[in-house]
């Protein structure tokens, strides 16, 4: 994959990890395509609770700018991403019970 | 004249229940079933129930559903989809030369794209020897696809030892359970398999509609992108009468498979014992693993085709099994591939029983069966023995 192409994306948002986090919960969405990802994260972060973290695997590079993009607008905190060998991990924190 | 329905694994009639399941979702409930108003949620509510009902038939989780067109569609979404998925891990597939040919030519297609793929051969009965499975095993071997159940022969492979060979490597398993679903009991936990492809339409449901079980957790390069149906993994709108109904036949299998299982077997049996009594005619397939509506044959020095127009125009529709033979005019790979002589091959009869077979059917088969090969051997040019003849072959052999 090219991750060269995450680094040249004008998105001060994104957030790289030199490591991978623990999670709490993990999805694993690689092959999937957009809205895949979005729809994804919807539903597993309503299984999870407030202050848990949920990470996501994809290979998807739309990713990038829809995850963190996401998380703003839920009121989620976006942690970051990890370029694992052939694809991302992003982790994402619940902060409200309600969603 | 009587008309006998012979030919059960080539298609089966829809079950009354089934069609009455279906035609609210023809006319009433047509929406879309991503759209969010009403008809829209009952034609998604409707899928939602048949995924369940139709992993129930194979101990599956409903979300290890993906439904699809065609047992065709699912087997090349298995070989290629697993391929594409895993192609960083290795470019070894193992196959049987047994296969149906969607998994075959999905084969040979993946040859072409760089994988190597090694066919197994097959015992006298058409079974895979699960340590032949052992020996091809490399370190690139990323999937193996073995079929459950022959169509053409009726043999039953033994998928849960091959997988747990498979799984002691790490590598994917995939079987082709469309003649087997719905007429033994298949379990997908019981068989160890990653991914399985069965059919709608061989358990009483409707063409159109099949699936493909995908173990939890196991990734897969979608054949088609577009929306978000089926997870993602299988755009296109929903066939929704189809799938209703292939979830309402799952059901109905669930609940009658012994009684469907105990009403044929003793039927089968008496057209093998009945046509056996006729010489020179070969039983193909495991005479004990073999699927319980199953009888084929291979009859000497008459052609399959000739046999079938002229059971049919007793009433008795049945099949030569392959279309190999039927359509090209070529040797069964499958027959070939158990050790039948190309000559002998073109004599392949297939007859496959079902839950509205009688055995008043079956006593009018037995007695215009033999007849009709004495018949034909009477014409035959070959009556007398076999002359020096070679008919070409399938290609299917490596």
């Amino acid at each position: 994959m090219a991750f060269a192409k995450a680094r040249q994306l004008n998105n001060n948002r994104l957030k790289f990890l030199n490591e991978p986090m623990e999670a709490d919960a993990e999805t694993d969405i690689i092959y999937m395509m957009c809205p895949m990802h979005l729809l994804t994260i919807e539903d597993k972060v309503k299984e999870i609770k407030a202050g848990q973290i949920l990470s996501i695997l994809t290979d998807y590079d739309g990713a990038l700018e829809d995850i963190p993009e996401w998380c703003a607008k839920t009121g989620n905190e976006f942690l970051g991403i990890y370029e694992d060998a052939d694809h991302y991990k992003f982790y994402i924190k619940k902060i409200k019970e309600s969603q | 004249m009587k008309k006998i329905y012979l030919d059960h694994v080539a298609t089966n009639p829809l079950h009354p229940e089934v069609l009455d399941a279906m035609m609210p979702y023809f006319k009433e409930h047509y929406g879309n079933p991503l759209s969010l108003y009403e008809p829209g949620m009952k034609a998604r509510e409707a899928i939602e129930n048949a995924r369940v009902s139709t992993a129930e038939l194979i101990n599956a989780k409903a979300r290890e559903i993906i439904f699809t067109a065609s047992g065709a569609e699912s087997n090349n979404f298995a070989l290629k989809g697993i391929a594409y998925a895993f192609q960083n891990k290795g470019k070894h597939i193992i196959v049987s030369k047994v296969e149906h040919h969607s998994v075959l030519n999905s084969a040979r297609f993946l040859e072409k794209q760089g994988f190597a793929v090694t066919y197994l051969p097959v015992d006298n009965y058409g079974l895979v020897n699960p340590s032949d499975v052992e020996k091809a095993i490399t370190d690139e071997t990323i999937l193996i696809s073995i079929i459950h159940a022959s169509p053409e022969i009726g043999t039953i492979q033994p998928i849960a030892e091959i997988s747990r060979i498979a799984k002691e490597k790490g590598i994917i398993v995939h079987t082709d359970s469309v003649a087997s679903a719905g007429n033994i009991p298949v379990d997908v936990l019981e068989l160890n398999v990653d991914l399985m492809t069965f059919a709608a339409h061989q358990f009483y449901g409707p063409k159109g509609a099949a699936a493909l079980y995908v173990r939890e957790g196991t990734r897969i390069v979608p054949l088609i992108y577009g929306g978000i149906q089926e997870g993602g993994r299988r755009a296109g709108t929903e066939n929704v009468p189809a799938i209703v109904g292939m979830g309402k036949a799952a059901e109905i299998t669930k609940r009658d498979l012994q009684k469907r299982i105990d009403h044929v077997t003793p039927l089968r049996d008496s057209i093998i014992g009945n046509t056996l009594k006729t010489d020179k005619v070969i039983l193909t397939g495991h005479p004990e693993k073999r699927l319980p509506g199953h009888a084929s044959f291979v009859v000497e020095y008459i052609e399959g085709e000739a046999m079938l127009l002229m059971l049919a125009a007793k009433g008795i529709y049945s099949a030569s099994g392959s279309a190999c033979s039927s359509k090209a005019l070529k040797s069964s790979p499958v027959l070939i591939s158990i050790g039948i002589p190309v000559h002998l091959a073109q004599g392949s009869v297939v007859f496959t029983l079902g839950e509205g077979t009688t055995g008043e059917d079956i006593n009018y088969f037995n007695e215009t069966f033999p007849q009709i090969i004495s018949r034909l051997r009477e014409i035959s040019p070959y009556a007398k023995g076999w002359e020096e003849t070679e008919a070409p072959a399938c290609t299917a052999k490596k």
